[in-house]
Formats: C-alpha cells, sequence, structure tokens
C-alpha cells in the first residue's frame, strides 16, 4: 500500500479509453449526430435526467386539472371519460415515467460509475439502447391521448377485467400496454447494467463497505428491478393476448381469474415501490452527511437494512390486495409490518448523520429534510394500512390517496434534493439556491396542505378515482384545501423550471467539490471528463474525496473495534 | 402550587448547562401530554365509533394505531426538527466524526420491533372473528355489483329483488341486532363494496363470491357507493344501506311479494322509526 495523499490511479487520458475506440470518436462528432449515438453514461442520464423531468411536469400539469375538477362536487371542467384518462396518465406517467427512469435511469447512470470510479456504464451500448427504449415507450403512452377512444382510462394499476377488449376497447390502452413493455425493457437493461457495473468495474481500493450508500441503494434497486419487471412485462404480454388473441389468462368466463392480474401486477408493484424509493433514500444519504459536515450514521447497518428491505419486498404484494376476499391476511399484514422496521432504522441513521454536526441549510438540505418529514408521514400511515382491519375501510378511499402521495411527494422532494446536489456536478453550475428554498417552502408546505385533508375526506368515505361527488358536497371544502395544497405544488415547479432555465445561462462556477463531498464524483471536474477521471484518490474508506481534503479531520469515534475501517483517521494521526 | 413551582425549576435549571437530550425529553413529554391528558376519552381520529359489532373493535384498534403513531410520528418528527435546528452550522469548525453506536443502533431496531410486533398482535385479535363467518346466519343477502349498479337478493324469499342503476340509489336491507351474511360478486367488472360506518368494505369480484357478515346494532340509513374504479360512471355508483329491526326485517321479507314491495315495507317501519328517534336523539341518517 502506498502511503501517501497523492492520487495513486490515474486513468490513461489521451486516445487509449482501453475501449478501441479513437479519441476523436468521442470529442470530435458533435452536435445532433453525437447525441444521437452516444454512449456516454454522463450523456445518456442528462437525456434520461432532462425527459423524466419534462414527463414529471407533464404529469403535474394533469393532476392540475384533476384538482381543478374537484373544487367543485359536480366537476364540470372535465367530462367522466375524460376525468379516467386523466388520472388514469397522471398516476402511468409519474410511475412508469418519471419516478423511476429519473432514479434509475437518470441520476444513478450518471453517478453510480463515477461514485466507484469506474470510466463508464459495464455495457454502454446496452445503456443506449435503455434510454431510446425509454423515449419510445413514453411517446407510445402519450400518444394514446390521440387516439379517436382517447388514452387509457382503467387507472393505472390496468385491473382486469376493465382493462379488457370489451370494457377497454381502444388503442390507446393499447398504446399503455405498449408503452409499459417498451419501458419495461428499458428499466430491466438498466438493472442489468447497474448491477454488471457496481459488481464489476469498481476502482481499486472501492469494496463493497466502501461503497457510497447511494450505489448500494442503486445496486439493490438494480436487483429488484430485475425480479421484478420481468413479471410485470409477462403479464402485460398475457393482457395483451386477452386481448386480441382470444385467450382468457384474466377473464373469468373463460375459465381465467381477474385476481390472477391483480398477484402479477403487485408483485411486481410492490417490490416497485421499493424500487422507486430506494434511490431517493439513497440520494437524501448522501446529501445529508455531505451538509451536516459528518460521515453516514450507522453506513454498515444502513446497508443491511437496504439489503433487508429488497429480500422483504417481495413477499408484501397482496397488501394492495386485503379487500379483494382471496389473499392470506396474516401473511401479509406480518409481512409488511416486518418491513416497516428497516425502513424505520433509515430515519434514526438520518438523525444520527445530523446529530452533533453543522448542518449547513443549502437547498439541497432543506429538500432533504423535507423529504424525511413528508416520508415520515407516509410511512405512519403505511402502518395503519398494514392492518386489514383499518385497510378494509380506508381502502380505495382518498385516505389511501393521501397516503401514497405523502411518499411519493417525498421522492419528488428527494429528487429536488438530488438535482440540487448534483446539478453543479452534472453541469458545472449552480442552480439558483434563493430559488431552491421558495420552491422547497412551496413543495413542501404545497405537499402537506394537499395530503392532510386528502386523509380527512378519505376517513369520511370519499371514494378514489371519482369525477363528481354529487353524492356528498359536504367533502367540498375538504377537497378545496387539498387543491390549494396541489396548486401550491403546481407554482413550486414553475418556480423550478425557471431557476433551470435561468441555469442555463448562468457561468460554470461549480468546481470540483463545492460542498466538501465526501464520494468520488466531487474529486473529479465538473462536468467530469469523458472517462470520468484523470486521477482517483487513494479509497480507504466510504468517504474517499473526505479523506483527500482533510487529512487532519478529527478522528472517528468508534465504540466497536475495526481498525481499517475507517483508515483516513488512522492515517492522519500517522503524517 | 408547590409542584408547578419545582417543576418550572426542574425545567429551567438544565436548559442553562450542557444537556440538550433533557431539552429534547421536555419537547416529547410536551408533544405526549395532551394524548395522556385526554386518555380517559381518546378522540375518534376522524371516524365514528361505527354501527355493527365488528366496527365498534375496529373503531378502538384505530385509536390504538393513531395513538401509537401520533407518539411515534411525533416523536420521530421532533427528533428530526430538534438536531436539524440544534445541530444546525454555526462555524466551520468540522464536528467529532462519529458514526457508530452500537446501545443506539441495537436500541432503534428493537424498538420498533417491540412496536410492531403488538400492532401485529391487536391487528389478529381485532381481524379474526372480524373476517369469521358465523355459522347458519339467521339472515342472508346476495349482492351482485354490475356497472354501473347493483343487484340486492334474499335467499329467504326469492321474489324479493331490488335492482338499481347509478344515481337510482339501490336500497340495501339489513336487519338489526341478528347476523346477517352478504354473498359479494360482480358481474362483470371489480367494484368495491363500502359502507363507512360499518367500517368495512370489500372487493366484488367477478367470478369470485366474497362473504362476509354484519351484526349491526342501530337502525338508520347509510348512503354510499362503489369504490373500485369501474369505468365510466364509478364515480355515480350509488346504493343505500337501510337497517331496521329484525322482526320488521323478517316480516317485510316474508310479506313482499317484489323487490319494491320490500323497500316501501321497510321503509314504513324506518320512517316510523325515525319520528320515535327524531323526537328522542334527533335524525339517524348517516351520510356515507
Amino acid at each position: 500500500m502506498v502511503d501517501t495523499l497523492q492520487p495513486t490511479t490515474e486513468y490513461a487520458h489521451g486516445d487509449d479509453h482501453g475501449d478501441g475506440h479513437g479519441h476523436d470518436e468521442h470529442h470530435g462528432a458533435s452536435g445532433l449526430l453525437n447525441w444521437l449515438t452516444t454512449t456516454d453514461h454522463k450523456i445518456i442520464g442528462m437525456n434520461y435526467t432532462v425527459t423524466s423531468v419534462v414527463m414529471m411536469l407533464l404529469g403535474g400539469a394533469m393532476a392540475m386539472l384533476i384538482r381543478a375538477q374537484l373544487t367543485v362536487p359536480d366537476g364540470g371542467l372535465v367530462s367522466l371519460a375524460k376525468y379516467n384518462e386523466l388520472f388514469t396518465m397522471h398516476g402511468s406517467i409519474m410511475i412508469y415515467l418519471f419516478a423511476g427512469p429519473f432514479a434509475f435511469g437518470g441520476l444513478a447512470n450518471y453517478m453510480v460509475p463515477i461514485q466507484i470510479g469506474a470510466p463508464d456504464m459495464a455495457f454502454p451500448r446496452l445503456n443506449a439502447l435503455s434510454y431510446w427504449l425509454y423515449l419510445t415507450g413514453s411517446i407510445t403512452m402519450l400518444l394514446g391521448f390521440f387516439t379517436s377512444g382517447g388514452a387509457a382510462n382503467f387507472g393505472w394499476v390496468g385491473y382486469a377485467p376493465l382493462s379488457n377488449a370489451l370494457n377497454a376497447p381502444g388503442a390507446g390502452a393499447d398504446l399503455w400496454i405498449g408503452a409499459l413493455i417498451l419501458t419495461g425493457f428499458s428499466a430491466i437493461f438498466t438493472g442489468v447494467n447497474l448491477v454488471a457495473t457496481i459488481f464489476y468495474l469498481r476502482a481499486p481500493g472501492m469494496t463493497m463497505f466502501r461503497m457510497p450508500i447511494f450505489t448500494w441503494n442503486m445496486l439493490v434497486t438494480g436487483i429488484l428491478i430485475l425480479l421484478a419487471f420481468p413479471v410485470l412485462t409477462a403479464g402485460l404480454v398475457m393482457l395483451y393476448c386477452d386481448r386480441h388473441f382470444g385467450t382468457h389468462i384474466y377473464d373469468a368466463n373463460g375459465g381465467g381469474s381477474p385476481v390472477l392480474w391483480q398477484h402479477i401486477f403487485w408483485f411486481w408493484g410492490h417490490p416497485e415501490v421499493y424500487i422507486l424509493a430506494l434511490p431517493f433514500f439513497g440520494m437524501v444519504t448522501e446529501i445529508i452527511p455531505v451538509f451536516s459536515k459528518k460521515p453516514l450514521f450507522g453506513y454498515k447497518g444502513m446497508v443491511f437494512a437496504t439489503i433487508t428491505i429488497a429480500a422483504m419486498s417481495t413477499g408484501v404484494w397482496a397488501h394492495h390486495m386485503f379487500t379483494t376476499g382471496v389473499v392470506l391476511l396474516p401473511f401479509f399484514s406480518f409481512m409488511t409490518y416486518l418491513i416497516s422496521i428497516p425502513t424505520g432504522i433509515k430515519f434514526f441513521n438520518w438523525i444520527g448523520s445530523m446529530w452533533g454536526g453543522q448542518v449547513e441549510y443549502s437547498a439541497a438540505m432543506l429538500f432533504s429534510i423535507g423529504f424525511l418529514l413528508t416520508f415520515l408521514i407516509g410511512g405512519i400511515t403505511g402502518i395503519l394500512l398494514a392492518s386489514p382491519p383499518l385497510d378494509f375501510f380506508t381502502h380505495d378511499t382518498y385516505f389511501v390517496v393521501a397516503h401514497f402521495h405523502s411518499v411519493v411527494i417525498a421522492l419528488v422532494i428527494g429528487a429536488m434534493a438530488g438535482i440540487f446536489y448534483w446539478c453543479p456536478k452534472m453541469t458545472g453550475r449552480f442552480l439558483n439556491e434563493r430559488l431552491g428554498k421558495i420552491q422547497f417552502w412551496l413543495l413542501t408546505l404545497g405537499g402537506l396542505l394537499f395530503v392532510m385533508p386528502g386523509y380527512l375526506v378519505g376517513l369520511r368515505g370519499m371514494p378514489r378515482r371519482m369525477a363528481v361527488y354529487i353524492i356528498d358536497p359536504t367533502w367540498q371544502n375538504l377537497n378545496i384545501w387539498s387543491s390549494i395544497g396541489g396548486f401550491m405544488m403546481g407554482v413550486s415547479m414553475l418556480v423550478f423550471a425557471a431557476n433551470a432555465l435561468k441555469t442555463l445561462r448562468a457561468p460554470k462556477t461549480a468546481g470540483p467539490n463545492p460542498w466538501d463531498g465526501h464520494t468520488l464524483e466531487w474529486f473529479t471536474t465538473s462536468p467530469p471528463p469523458h472517462h470520468n477521471f484523470y486521477s482517483l484518490p487513494n479509497i480507504k474508506s466510504e468517504r474517499p474525496t473526505w479523506d483527500y481534503f482533510h487529512p487532519d479531520a478529527p478522528a472517528l469515534t468508534h465504540d466497536d473495534h475495526d481498525p481499517d475501517h475507517v483508515p483516513g483517521a488512522v492515517k492522519a494521526e500517522a503524517k | 402550587m408547590n409542584d408547578l413551582a419545582n417543576s418550572t425549576d426542574c425545567a429551567i435549571a438544565p436548559a442553562s448547562t450542557r444537556r440538550p437530550s433533557r431539552k429534547g425529553l421536555g419537547w416529547i413529554a410536551l408533544a405526549i401530554a395532551p394524548i395522556l391528558l385526554s386518555g380517559c376519552q381518546i378522540p375518534g381520529f376522524g371516524i365514528n365509533t361505527g354501527v355493527t359489532e365488528s366496527s365498534h373493535k375496529v373503531y378502538k384498534l384505530w385509536q390504538g394505531f393513531m395513538v401509537t403513531g401520533l407518539i411515534v410520528g411525533g416523536f420521530t418528527f421532533l427528533l428530526i426538527v430538534y438536531a436539524a435546528i440544534r445541530y444546525r452550522r454555526r462555524s466551520n469548525e468540522i464536528p467529532r466524526q462519529t458514526q457508530y453506536n452500537t446501545l443506539v443502533e441495537v436500541l432503534y431496531t428493537v424498538i420498533p420491533t417491540i412496536i410492531v410486533a403488538a400492532l401485529f398482535y391487536f391487528t389478529i385479535v381485532v381481524e379474526n372473528p372480524e373476517v369469521a363467518l358465523v355459522q347458519n346466519p339467521p339472515a342472508k343477502v346476495k349482492v351482485v355489483a354490475f356497472q354501473w349498479g347493483w343487484r340486492f337478493s334474499y335467499p329467504e324469499n326469492p321474489k324479493v329483488n331490488v335492482v338499481g342503476q347509478t344515481t337510482e340509489n339501490p336500497e340495501l336491507v339489513l336487519p338489526v341486532g341478528e347476523t346477517v351474511q352478504v354473498d359479494l360478486s360482480s358481474t362483470d367488472v371489480v367494484h368495491g363494496f363500502y359502507v363507512r360506518d360499518f367500517h368495512f368494505s370489500q372487493y366484488a369480484l367477478p367470478g369470485v363470491v366474497n362473504k362476509f357478515d354484519f351484526k349491526v346494532d342501530k337502525a338508520g340509513e347509510f348512503q354510499t357507493q362503489c369504490t373500485q374504479m369501474c369505468g365510466l360512471y364509478h364515480s355515480l355508483m350509488y346504493f343505500k344501506v337501510k337497517t331496521i329491526p329484525a322482526s320488521d326485517y323478517h316480516q317485510c321479507l316474508t310479506s313482499s311479494t317484489s323487490g319494491n314491495e320490500f323497500v316501501a315495507c321497510a321503509n314504513k317501519t324506518t320512517s316510523a322509526l325515525y319520528h320515535r328517534n327524531t323526537a328522542t336523539q334527533g335524525a339517524t341518517v348517516h351520510h356515507g
């Protein structure tokens, strides 16, 4: 071991990238052709990020229409049929086209190779294919609006037999199925890439227990994608066969089972919840320690918690089906309680990381704290819903809508944390902090104002997916409050769009390490060069960049004896 | 007033010393106090006590869960906010790089485990009798959902069939004080059978008959509707549950020759009942 603080691992910088391409091939071609043919994970990551944020804005615009419709009991803004299309596409866009692709296609694609000191993803061409499948899939789904029958209108869960040829005859439904198959393959290929990259392309010294927690979470997410998405894709193929080739897989009249669709869908759907959540857990877990100037509290425990969540996430799906009457209630209830433990543990990791630190209220940190608080509400109400007797009377009401929106709004807030944190790295430019803080308050308070009345109106009996609620106009007041909260979130996104446009013209002032970061992405230039690094520091802990810049930082205090766990501190004393 | 003076002293003293944890505990106590103080009368947290035998137990379970949830959630919430404010940046000094504390890590694993084990136990205690079926129920009703309406038939008298679509708002008549078993199914897509004040819902599935029972203990009217997205007129798929005394229920059922007759008979009973109730304790119309 070379005991020095000088970079020891130099990547050749010149014509030899080790992939057989000449230097010019990467930098010579410019503009559209370069963009279309690129296999650089950073450009693909940017493409994913921008595309998915555009999708979020589209899905959000649909949410604005939905909330406007619900400000009065008898609607009137859109027809019953259009309303069904709107909430179906809102949910589909947000789940299939924004939250997942943003996290594992966008930020993870960009950051994971850099965080482990790799020059690119393991399969760069497959990575490019992932993006193009995702883009074409997204367009395919949206094209549904331009068909004569309108877009898919059976809810983002597509329950059989509402999604069969009889009940949903339009081409919009077929486009929806096709889109999910395309984006499903895109996700599977990204999962393959993440897992292979993390297992095989780590830099010398980057052992598994020195990987940044975001990378850990993306490894687990990748494995979950490989477990879950093929099941959904298979289910969708069978749905398509039912619609067009005369099979009766989900058709009770032909000897099939409509509940089978629910089993298949949620066997994908619950791991999917963690496929969506884990990357955002990872982001805030990167951000909180950096802006507290401390290491992540309980790093190893958190890794095990994440693995435990993944392992159990394949055994909880039927808690979405408690009211079907055909699932074993105690088993799925018990599993759901179990999975809440490792999720709860993470909160204490986050709190412990702030504890005794120097917490700096940057926009990224504020968004992370907002994520914790909003996710906490969704987590606690999730515990309530894990109890079948309590799920029975809240199922399919706005209580459930408020529950999972607490969770997904937390993810959106987490996404903002990730964007504000990594934008300087990806572009060399800072997003405006002041606008970021304005956006933080609008988004977080708007989110709370949106979900809280939702819980109450759900307990008063308002079912979800209602275009009109003339059945009980007393629900109107709470709905108006929810809508005001929703509109606040809408305004917060306009602030974000303005901020992003402003940043496009901002000077590149970020420098390699603006936040005093911990992980390897902060060791290279902003944005990083073609194959990411000119040099790497010694990797002797999970904070190689921090170790490099703080050779004389106060020693880590351990109560367990693990002498080579954080050698940076030992080294500092030795000097 | 001595106690008050003492407690004030106690509250001030640690604040001036370097013991932030005591301050944290004070905040936690402040958060829990209202719940403990109102311990003799725990609020319903958004729901009522329910009108069936099971729903009363569900109500208690809900209260217990909400109290636990508020304590755990409130504690965690305060801890997050406390850590963020107490340890806000004051200088550029690098803090102690604490990373592991075995005792704390064991505690935050074991305590949640105990809490969810308890929650699971109480869940099972309420759930098992709720989903269990009574042998030979004295009353039975067959509920069939379809796009976009309901059909209620009564095996006791095959001539009685109540059918209604969307805002025709068909009436499901159930007896009070007697267990009634519901056989629920659907002819087309998945629908949701939900009665708010029963604190219960179940899917109406094509190809599956779901069976559950209620023992209603209050006469009244409960307006409700389909809860599971079922197509174009989902938001208008209404029905109404009417509960009448068991003796009236059986008498109406045997004397009627059609669904309309049965509902009219039940309504006559309930309107008489209403007049009795309004005279003593106000209307009993419940909205679902």
